[in-house]
C-alpha cells in the first residue's frame, strides 16, 4: 500500500506542475492565456488525477470522524396530542395548516432530541457571545423621533393618532371554526 | 477569448476606482451598464427591486464628485446590493414575505448608510428566503434564485446539461445576493449570516464571503432572526475588496447596543504575508458524514499549500461539533418564535381583513403572510419554549453552545491561529433535486460546517477555490478568533492568490433572455 501511494504521488507531483503555471495566469489575468483551453484542459487526466488519487494530507481525516446519533439512544419520542397542538397554535397564533405542518412539528422535536446524549452537567448556559464584557447603554433620553404621522402611515387601518384593533379579549374559536376563518387549513 | 476580457471579467473595486480616476470609464456610465446587465440576467432571479431611479441619481452625484477631484473614498460611485432583510429608506424590503411584500422602511439599516455615506451606489434589493430561513434561497415569496454558474461554460459543457431546468440552486438565504456579485451585476453585497447564510451561498456561487465578529457590525436595520448570531455579512468579488468593506461597516452603533468599537488594524492588507509564521488547525470533525470527495481534495490540497510555505498544519478536535447543528436548530427556532410576533399587521405589513376579534385578526394575518417553513420554526420554537420544555430544550441547547464555543476558544489558545474546513458538504444541486427534501433536512446539512462560528461569535471567510467536476464552484472556509477578522482576511488573500479560482463565464449559446450577458463585461471599460 506504502508502495502505491508513493508511486502515485510521484506521478501527481509531475502533474501539479503542469497545472499550477495555467492557475498563476489565470489569477494574474495578465497573460494571453486562452480560457476555453484552460478549462478544457481541466476536464482532462490531468484534471481527474487531482481529483481522483492525490494522497490526501495526514492531518485531513479521509474518512467520517462521526455518525449521527442512532435511533436507539434518543429518549421516546414526544406525543403531540391535540389538545398540545391547540395551545401551541393558540400561543403562537399561526396554525400548523396539514398534516405535514404536524409531521413538521414531529421531526424538528426528534432532531432536537439529540442534543440529551451531551453531557451539560455543571455547564452554564450561555445567552450571548459578548457576556464576557460591559455594552455601551447611552443615557436614557430622546434622542430621536417626532415621526409618528410617517410610522402610522405605514399601518392599514388607524384613527387620528392610534392603531385600530378589531374587539380585544375574545379568545381565539375551536379549531373547527378555526380551520373554516383560515381557509385552506385541511387538518 | 482574450486576456483582455478575462482581466475585465475579474475587475475590483480598486481596479473600477483607478478606472474613474483616469477617466476610462464614469459611474453613470458603470451604473447603465449595471442596471442593463441586471435586465440581462433577470431570469437568474436574483434582484426582488431594482432601484434604477435612485441609482442613476446616486451615480449622478458621484460623477460631480469626481470631477471635482473630490471623491469620497473607494468606493464613491461603485454599484452595489442588498439583500432584502436590510431596511432601506423609501425602499420595498419585503424579506421575501407576503408579510412585508408591500413595507417600506422610513430609515437605512446602519450597514447601508455607511455604504451610502461613502458614495456607494445602491442598484437594488436582493432575493433570499423567507425571513432568511432557509439553505437554497428556493423558499421565497418571489421564488427561487438561479446559480449563474448554471449558465456558465463549465457547468454547461463538462454535465452536458442543456434543459433549462438542470439550473442548480446559489444556496442561502442570501442567494440573491451571491448571484448579483457572481453574475458581476453588483460590485459587492450585503448578506446576513445566521447559521451561514451568507458563506453557504458564498461558497456555491464562488464569491468571498465574510462572517465577521459578532458585534464587530451593527444589526441595526436588519430584520432579525436570531438576534443572538445574526451579523451583517459581506460579499465581493475578491478579499481585498471584502477588506475594504469591512472598514467601513465595522464599528460601534449607538443603535446597536450590542456592537462594540472595532479593534484597530491596518486598513490594507499587507502584501508581505508570511505563512511560515502561522499555525492551521485541520478540525477532524468537519470531515461530517455526507462530505463530497471532491470538497476534501479541496480542503487537502489548500492544507498542502499551507505546510508548502511552511506554515504549521495541525490536526485539531472541536468535539462537540456534531452538536452544533442541533443546538443551533433549537436556538434558531426559539429565537424565532420570539422574534417573529412582531408581525401582528397592527403597525406594519399585511393586515388580514378578518376582524371578529383582535386574535382572529393576528392568527389569519399570520396564516396568509408566513410560508409553510416560517410557521414551521414558529410552532416549534413555541414547542422548545413551553414552560414543560424550556429547561430540557432551550436552556439545555444555551448549554451546549457554551461547550461548543469552549471548543473554539481551547482551540485557539493552544497556539493555533486559525482553522480551515470545508464550507458545504457538496457543490450545489439542481434545483430539482435540492427540493426534494424539506427546508428543515436541507438547513440541516447545509448548515452543518458554517453555523458553529455563529454560536461562538467568531468570524470566518469563505474563499472560492476551484470549480468540481460539475463545473461548479467549491470554496473553503477560514475560522478565526474573536475580533481578528483582518488578520484572517489577510490569510484568506494569501489562499485566493494562490488557488486559480477561474473567473465566471456565461455561456453564450444560451439563448433566451441571457444570450451575451457576461461576455458582454469585456466591453465594460
Amino acid at each position: 500500500m506504502s508502495v502505491f501511494s508513493f508511486a502515485v504521488t510521484r506521478t501527481f507531483s509531475v502533474s501539479v506542475q503542469n497545472i499550477r503555471p495555467l492557475c498563476k495566469l489565470l489569477n494574474g489575468g495578465h497573460s494571453g492565456t486562452n480560457v476555453q483551453d484552460f478549462l478544457g484542459r481541466r476536464n482532462s487526466s490531468v484534471q481527474t488525477r487531482l481529483f481522483s488519487s492525490r494522497p490526501l494530507n495526514p492531518k485531513v481525516p479521509e474518512f467520517p470522524t462521526w455518525e449521527p446519533v442512532p435511533e436507539d439512544q434518543l429518549p421516546p419520542p414526544a406525543q403531540i396530542t391535540a389538545d398540545l397542538v391547540d395551545k401551541l397554535e393558540r400561543l403562537a397564533l399561526v396554525d400548523f395548516r396539514t398534516k405535514q405542518g404536524l409531521e413538521c412539528l414531529e421531526k424538528a422535536i426528534r432532531f432536537a432530541d439529540q442534543l440529551h446524549v451531551v453531557d451539560t452537567s455543571g455547564v452554564e448556559p450561555m445567552d450571548s457571545v459578548l457576556e464576557d464584557r460591559a455594552l455601551f447603554l447611552r443615557d436614557d433620553a430622546v434622542t430621536e423621533g417626532d415621526c409618528a404621522e410617517e410610522l402610522l402611515q405605514l399601518a392599514k387601518n388607524t384613527v387620528e393618532e392610534y392603531f385600530v384593533a378589531p374587539p380585544g379579549n375574545i379568545p381565539l374559536p375551536k379549531r373547527e371554526e378555526r380551520a373554516a376563518m383560515l381557509k385552506h387549513s385541511e387538518l | 477569448m482574450t486576456s483582455q476580457l478575462l482581466h475585465y471579467c475579474s475587475i475590483i473595486v480598486f481596479q473600477v476606482s483607478l478606472a474613474f480616476s483616469e477617466g476610462k470609464i464614469s459611474p453613470t456610465e458603470l451604473c447603465r451598464k449595471c442596471l442593463n446587465h441586471i435586465k440581462k440576467t433577470q431570469h437568474l432571479n436574483a434582484y426582488i427591486t431594482v432601484t434604477e431611479e435612485s441609482a442613476l441619481k446616486q451615480a449622478q452625484e458621484a460623477e460631480t464628485r469626481l470631477l471635482q477631484g473630490a471623491p469620497k473614498g473607494p468606493l464613491d460611485g461603485i454599484p452595489f446590493a442588498v439583500k432584502d432583510n436590510f431596511c432601506t429608506e423609501n425602499i420595498k424590503t419585503t424579506c421575501a414575505s407576503r408579510m412585508l411584500k408591500d413595507y417600506t422602511p422610513l430609515y437605512n439599516a446602519t450597514v447601508v448608510q455607511k455604504l451610502l455615506n461613502q458614495g456607494a451606489v445602491l442598484i437594488g434589493k436582493t432575493n433570499m428566503d423567507e425571513f432568511a430561513m432557509g439553505a437554497g434561497s428556493t423558499d421565497g415569496a418571489f421564488g427561487p434564485v438561479r446559480n449563474p454558474w448554471s449558465y456558465a461554460a463549465p457547468y454547461r459543457e463538462w454535465t452536458g446539461a442543456v434543459a433549462d431546468s438542470d439550473w442548480v440552486v446559489t444556496g442561502g438565504s442570501s442567494g440573491g445576493s451571491a448571484a448579483a456579485v457572481a453574475s458581476l451585476t453588483s460590485y459587492l453585497a450585503l448578506g446576513s449570516d445566521t447559521g451561514g447564510s451568507t458563506r453557504n451561498p458564498g461558497a456555491l456561487c464562488g464569491v468571498v464571503a465574510l462572517k465577521p465578529t459578532y458585534g464587530l457590525l451593527s444589526r441595526h436595520g436588519l430584520i432579525p432572526l436570531v438576534n443572538s448570531m445574526d451579523v451583517p455579512g459581506i460579499m465581493t468579488r475578491s478579499v481585498s475588496d471584502a477588506a475594504v468593506v469591512l472598514d467601513i461597516l465595522q464599528g460601534f452603533d449607538i443603535r446597536d447596543s450590542t456592537t462594540v468599537p472595532a479593534p484597530s488594524s491596518l486598513t490594507e492588507l499587507p502584501d508581505d504575508f508570511a505563512a511560515k509564521n502561522i499555525c492551521v488547525g485541520i478540525p477532524k470533525e468537519y470531515h461530517a458524514p455526507g462530505l463530497s470527495e471532491e470538497i476534501l481534495v479541496q480542503w487537502s490540497r489548500v492544507a498542502d499549500m499551507f505546510e508548502r510555505a511552511g506554515a504549521r498544519v495541525v490536526q485539531v478536535s472541536l468535539p462537540h461539533t456534531q452538536y452544533s447543528i442541533v443546538c443551533y436548530h433549537v436556538l434558531c427556532h426559539a429565537e424565532v418564535a420570539s422574534n417573529m410576533a412582531r408581525f401582528d399587521g397592527l403597525e406594519y405589513g399585511n393586515r388580514s381583513p378578518v376582524s371578529g376579534s383582535t386574535e382572529a385578526m393576528y392568527a389569519s394575518t399570520r396564516h396568509e403572510g408566513f410560508n409553510d417553513v416560517v410557521r414551521g420554526r414558529i410552532l416549534s420554537g413555541n414547542y422548545f419554549l413551553l414552560k414543560q420544555n424550556y429547561q430540557h430544550y432551550f436552556v439545555k441547547a444555551q448549554k451546549v453552545r457554551r461547550l461548543i464555543t469552549n471548543d473554539f476558544k481551547h482551540v485557539f489558545s493552544t497556539g493555533v491561529d486559525l482553522l480551515l474546513t470545508p464550507t458545504t458538504l457538496t457543490d450545489a444541486a439542481c434545483y430539482y433535486d435540492f427540493t426534494q427534501e424539506d427546508n428543515r433536512t436541507r438547513s440541516a446539512q447545509e448548515d452543518v460546517f458554517t453555523q458553529p462560528v455563529n454560536m461562538a461569535g467568531i468570524p470566518s471567510v469563505c474563499v472560492p477555490t476551484a470549480l468540481s467536476k460539475r463545473g461548479l464552484p467549491i470554496g473553503l472556509q477560514l475560522i478565526g478568533p474573536a475580533f481578528q477578522d483582518k488578520k484572517l482576511l489577510t490569510v484568506a488573500q494569501w489562499v485566493e492568490q494562490r488557488v486559480g479560482f477561474p473567473s465566471i463565464m456565461l455561456e453564450t449559446i444560451q439563448a433566451k433572455s441571457i444570450h451575451s450577458a457576461i461576455y458582454s463585461t469585456g466591453n465594460w471599460l
